[in-house]
């Protein structure tokens, strides 16, 4: 087994606890930007896909690497855009208001 | 600066982004710092789409700076989109983020072969094989979500067995090409065949199931980019991907919970056949019905109102009357506050960003085993939209096909009343005792139409 599998087991292993433990926290009322904020940190792909686009190692994977750059940017910001539109629209009914 | 100093200087920049993405989740753990979090995860990605551009491996810049302002061009929309649109364009976030992450392990698969190794192989063709399904399983979703395609479970006979066979030929393609990853001819095949599983997955599921589905599909898209990680060595995609992968995992369990449904059995099971027999057996009933004036005398004498809003209060677009109706009762001091099932709606948290979105505060909307508690010392439970939710049913009836799903116990509210556009059972076609009671009181209309009425009746000064 490549070194390097393993790890990046670790690492995996690792996250998914970290990740597991902290999404058990979060609220029901946010379960729905939860959702649009972890699709727009997934969307980190987006940098594997510049690697493939620009390294042109082929007309293949350029292309293939230039559909997948338009399609994860367009997730990370979409993600981060409607995520915090949603948060905005959160408002507590406490009198902190003027 | 020597290649050794800049490869040092991109990995502690990508360091400090996954730093930043488990603060991001941390944060948006309550709506107090949850903004935060949005600002962690974007100067995460700035970090590490900005550290890769200076990359000095990178030789042609013309079609990643044209592709990232097309990503950008198409994302700033599908940011904007109505709230009522969010769950489907989820969906259809997720289906990007698959795509994306499927076309980097076939383009990692083309620019490897022939000197890619059997566990190379195994990684790309797993990663490859989860993304193309999750890429056309949540253009299905999307597509129905948005009403382009039929909501309803679509259902043939022996569907299972093909889905299963269509599922095991991609994985032997993908085993005998781990047996020779030099095969080339079989990669397109083995692609071709999970992107039609991708649609046998999702088109037998519908309506109801809608929640769990994308968060099921939410999942598979983070490991599928989990994987990459993987075939790539990058511990970002590993932590970014794992941390979407358990969300949408998490979130999956929370929704099957909520509808005491195990995976198989929303996977395999298509929810939305119509039971003949308990649909007969309504029709002899009879339902009390009453008109928005009554309704308005009985929600203005009452001290506590708990409103439950389903998926009908999306359709209709009612959440801002609904909002109306809270500040008119509001006002009149009665204590109002919302029920909230976890799989109302069609993703999860769907109805409390509707709400949001019409300025309910928060501390308003109330889960559903807290509010469950106070029901017993409610005046009147006003059901917006929301069927199954309230099926009583659910509790008493062995035979129900939602039996032992936990609800909100509208029954047990001194006073029930229901919106509802006529006597039709809700999507699972399930008959629902609620209507039958003496306390319940059927207000049969358009849940937009009717609040709003509601609401004129109260600034009326009736009661």
């Amino acid at each position: 087994m490549p070194a390097d599998f393993l790890s990046n087991l670790y690492v995996f292993i690792l996250a998914g606890f970290v990740g597991f433990e902290l999404i058990k926290k979060v609220s029901p009322l946010l379960h729905t930007p939860l959702m649009s904020l972890t699709n727009a940190l997934d969307a980190i792909v987006v940098v594997a896909a510049i690697i493939i686009a620009a390294r042109q190692e082929s007309p293949l994977s350029t292309v293939l690497g230039a559909i997948a750059v338009a399609a994860s940017f367009s997730n990370m910001v979409g993600g981060f855009v409607i995520t915090d539109r949603m948060l905005r629209m959160f408002k507590t009914g406490k009198p902190k208001k003027p | 600066m020597t290649p050794e100093v800049t490869q040092q200087l991109l990995d502690s920049a990508y360091i400090v982004a996954t730093v930043l993405f488990i603060l991001a989740i941390k944060w948006l753990s309550s709506p107090v710092s949850a903004r935060r979090g949005v600002l962690a995860g974007e100067i995460a990605a700035a970090l590490a789409v900005g550290a890769t551009l200076c990359n000095p491996e990178l030789v042609a810049y013309k079609w990643v700076i044209i592709t990232l302002i097309i990503g950008a061009a198409v994302g700033v929309p599908l940011g904007m989109v109505h709230m009522t649109a969010v769950p489907q364009r989820t969906a259809l976030s997720h289906a990007f983020g698959a795509l994306s992450a499927a076309l980097i392990g076939i383009a990692e698969y083309y620019v490897g072969v022939p000197q890619v190794t059997r566990f190379q192989m195994a990684e790309i063709g797993l990663e490859v094989i989860i993304g193309s399904l999750t890429f056309t399983g949540s253009l299905i979703a999307a597509g129905k979500l948005q009403e382009i395609l039929p909501q309803r479970p679509i259902v043939y006979r022996g569907q299972n067995f093909v889905s299963l066979s269509v599922l095991s030929a991609a994985l032997l393609l993908a085993i005998a090409l781990v047996v020779n990853p030099a095969n080339a001819v079989l990669f397109p095949i083995m692609v071709a065949v999970a992107l039609v599983f991708g649609v046998l997955l999702v088109t037998p599921i519908g309506g109801a199931d809608m929640p769990t589905v994308i968060s099921l599909l939410n999942s598979y898209a983070g490991f599928s980019a989990a994987l990459l990680g993987f075939v790539l060595n990058s511990k970002v995609l590993v932590v970014a991907g794992a941390l979407d992968g358990s969300s949408g995992f998490i979130l999956s369990v929370i929704m099957c919970k909520a509808m005491n449904r195990s995976f198989t059995n929303v996977m395999f099971g298509a929810f939305g056949q119509v039971q003949a027999g308990a649909a007969a057996a309504a029709e002899a009933r009879t339902v009390r019905s009453a008109s928005p004036e009554e309704a308005a005398g009985i929600l203005a004498a009452a001290s506590s109102v708990v409103i439950v809003p389903g998926y009908g209060m999306a359709v209709a677009q009612a959440q801002h009357k609904v909002r109306e109706l809270y500040d008119a009762l509001t006002k009149k001091g009665v204590d109002v506050r919302f029920g909230i099932h976890p799989v109302a709606g069609r993703m999860p948290g769907h109805m409390n960003v509707l709400l949001a979105e019409a300025d309910i505060p928060y501390e308003r909307l109330v889960e559903m085993e807290e509010i469950n508690s106070d029901m017993p010392q409610t005046d009147v439970a006003l059901i917006i939209g929301a069927n199954d939710v309230t099926n009583p049913a659910a509790r008493t009836d062995a035979s129900s096909p939602i039996y032992g799903m936990p609800i909100l116990d509208v029954d047990k509210a001194h006073t029930v009343m229901v919106i509802k556009r006529s006597m039709s059972p809700g999507f699972a076609g399930i008959d629902n005792p609620l209507y039958y009671m003496d306390k319940t009181l059927m207000l049969f209309g358009d849940a937009k139409n009717f609040v709003g009425a509601i609401v004129r009746e109260l600034a009326g000064g009736h009661s």
